[in-house]
């Protein structure tokens, strides 16, 4: 690539770094209570114009309560929420610049697909030609100009998601919430309506705030993702750092699959932390954010994908560790296995399948070497 | 062969129990009265054969539908019939939505109990019923001793022996049959469709309009003709709670085969009350179907 090239290259879109920056919306310290639960526990974030946000959790942790504040059906007992810098506690649904996607699309079944597409277009009291130039307009986006005059029992699961996507987009609005978008999906098409929503998000230019509890689907469209937990965000970052640099156990086994290794803190530095973890197996390395005291109880946390297996012990890793093959789950285009220590624990690595499964090297109860680099693995006190 | 003896069942039921006798009514309906038993003739004499059977055919004629249009107290009767019906329905319908709506709206624990409520009153006699509103509305009634006791009025209300009674009568007995389609249509309806409609812009108010009453529309045209088509012949309620003056085809009915003995009149009444409520049988089946349709 040539030096003019990467001169034009797009700036990363990271609006969350830029302290210039002023969010589209900002929670400040909103608890929402219902009886005696807390669905929402004294929350601050800010979200920016622009933004793919996502809202991942359990069910139960308050990802729903959060959109439906945003979307004005439940207002908040604490603190206040800012769209567009103005306070959105007084602004019922039906007036706020928010549209929302629902769970179950909610589509009107005695309405056609245009006529729900233009059903909010109606509300604004928009010249006829207008509505129908729009509806048009985002029939044509979402590919259903062909199916304008059915009705939504007419269509099929995915015609009907793209119908609610295009009905929530037709007022152009600032914010588009989408509650759990994909979830009555079937995984294919998931993943490749996963694609078109992103694409369709950088047409419009629209904020939009996602609300699932499917990790990977998380990771596919945002570009950011609050892992919640009991009403509140217990990390928000950009999907590889969640995965990569996750800031505590429970966001690192949220996330994908992880291993995680408990032990002692020997020793410690600014970026990096040893851990002792079990008699007769060397001591790990991973990075640390802070610097630990020795003799803390941590978590090493280790993504399978990122440690190497070998039936030589490695010469120059620090990290290896010794181990039994228990157990081979063959998933096609790689492999998980499953690794007994001495001492009983079960440490996942996986590796991708080059060869052919009959000429593979490694096979039950056969002895190996673990190994992976100082950087794999993150030391969690938390 | 199987499918077949099973469908045969409901349709051999119907065919002896309505159209067999329908069959007799209107074949009286095309005799003359006699001083006999049966009150009528002619009759079909078996033993004489083709020729009794010819005989028989030609002594009917349709004098008596003929005979219906010269005196005005008939037609008179089914469009003050028609009246009834229609405004007791629109009454109805006027009470029994926000009832059905209500209950809809409730908690769910709530709903097996008012569900109840509604379906209660059919555990009394019809008959009892009807009667114990003669002792509510006559002039030394419930009704007036209450209104009379609060001071809202100085005089006893005329309210028995009353159209207004009739309405009273037929909206209260006919009640449940509005509620109960209208109640299934709207507890079917997701709130989140209401929902949407306010995200899109409409006030709690326009959505009602736009979205729940459409959604609610084959209910109510389920429960109108639930309400109209019996309201339509209704007999016992004008004649316990109407006066002398309320105008029915189910009186008229009554008198003609039980004061006049008339059986013949009276059979080409009923069968013209028939061929009247065809139309709105036919509409309320269309209906029905429509709702299996959009059910699936």
């Amino acid at each position: 690539m040539s030096e003019a090239a990467l001169a034009t290259a797009p700036a990363e879109f990271a609006p969350w770094e830029d302290a210039q920056a002023t969010p589209l919306i900002r929670f400040q310290n909103v608890t929402k209570r219902f009886g005696d639960f807390t669905a929402i526990d004294n929350l601050t974030i800010d979200i920016f114009e622009k933004e793919f946000f996502a809202l991942l959790g359990p069910s139960g942790c308050g990802k729903t309560t959060m959109m439906r504040m945003l979307a004005g059906f439940e207002t908040q007992t604490e603190g206040t929420i800012l769209i567009d810098g103005q306070d959105v506690a007084p602004i019922p649904p039906n007036k706020r610049a928010v549209n929302m996607m629902f769970q179950s699309y909610a589509l009107f079944p005695h309405l056609s697909v245009a006529e729900n597409i233009a059903f909010g277009l109606k509300r604004d009291k928009l010249p006829k030609d207008q509505v129908a130039a729009r509806v048009d307009e985002m029939l044509n986006l979402v590919q259903l100009d062909k199916f304008a005059s059915r009705k939504p029992h007419q269509i099929s699961g995915g015609q009907r998601q793209r119908v609610a996507l295009a009905r929530s987009l037709a007022k152009a609005p600032k914010l588009l919430l989408l509650d759990e978008p994909l979830g009555a999906l079937d995984k294919k098409l998931r993943q490749d309506t996963q694609f078109e929503l992103m694409d369709i998000q950088e047409k419009t230019g629209t904020t939009f705030v996602i609300v699932t509890h499917d990790q990977e689907e998380a990771m596919t469209v945002a570009s950011r993702i609050a892992v919640m937990d009991h009403g509140k965000i217990i990390q928000v970052d950009t999907p590889a750092k969640i995965y990569e640099e996750p800031g505590s156990v429970y966001v690192a086994d949220f996330i994908g699959d992880v291993n995680l290794i408990e032990g002692t803190v020997t020793t410690s530095g600014d970026d990096h932390a040893t851990i002792s973890w079990a008699e007769g197996q060397q001591d790990l390395i991973g990075i640390a954010h802070d610097e630990i005291p020795a003799g803390t109880r941590a978590t090493l946390a280790i993504r399978p994908e990122k440690v190497n297996i070998a039936t030589e012990r490695p010469a120059d890793m620090t990290n290896i560790i010794h181990g039994k093959v228990m157990d081979i789950a063959y998933l096609g285009n790689m492999s998980t296995y499953v690794i007994e220590t001495p001492t009983g624990q079960h440490i996942k690595a996986q590796a991708a399948n080059t060869r052919r499964i009959r000429r593979r090297a490694i096979t039950w109860d056969q002895d190996v070497w673990l190994s992976f680099t100082d950087t794999a693995g993150v030391v969690l006190t938390s | 062969m199987k499918r077949f003896g099973l469908i045969s069942v409901p349709y051999l039921w119907l065919l002896a129990l309505f159209l067999v006798p329908f069959l007799i009514v209107l074949k009286i309906s095309l005799s003359d009265t006699a001083l006999a038993i049966p009150p009528y003739t002619p009759t079909l004499d078996m033993s004489e054969g083709w020729a009794g059977f010819k005989e028989w055919l030609s002594g009917l004629d349709i004098e008596n539908f003929t005979w219906l249009t010269t005196d005005d107290l008939y037609w008179k009767a089914y469009l003050s019939s028609l009246k009834i019906a229609t405004f007791s329905t629109i009454l109805a319908l006027l009470v029994g939505f926000p009832i059905a709506y209500g209950m809809s709206r409730a908690p769910d624990e709530w709903r097996p109990t008012l569900m109840m409520l509604i379906i209660l009153p059919f555990w009394t006699s019809f008959l009892i019923r009807v009667y114990a509103w003669k002792a509510i509305l006559s002039q030394e009634g419930f009704l007036n001793q209450l209104l009379l006791n609060i001071g809202l009025i100085s005089e006893p209300l005329t309210i028995l022996n009353t159209n207004t009674a009739v309405y009273i009568g037929i909206v209260y007995t006919y009640l449940p049959f509005m509620v109960l389609p209208i109640y299934s249509a709207l507890e079917r309806l997701d709130e989140s469709l209401l929902e949407a409609a306010e995200d899109l812009g409409c006030s709690r108010l326009s959505a009602f309009w736009l979205v729940t009453l459409p959604l609610a529309k084959q209910g109510i045209i389920a429960g109108s003709f639930l309400v109209f088509i019996p309201a339509m012949g209704e007999f016992v309620i004008p004649e316990l709670l109407g006066g002398s003056k309320t105008l029915m085809i189910g009186k008229v009915l009554w008198e003609e085969f039980f004061s006049n003995r008339d059986w013949p009149v009276a059979s080409a009444v009923a069968v013209v009350l028939l061929l009247i409520l065809i139309v709105p049988i036919v509409l309320f089946q269309k209906n029905e179907e429509k709702q299996r349709e959009a059910g699936k």
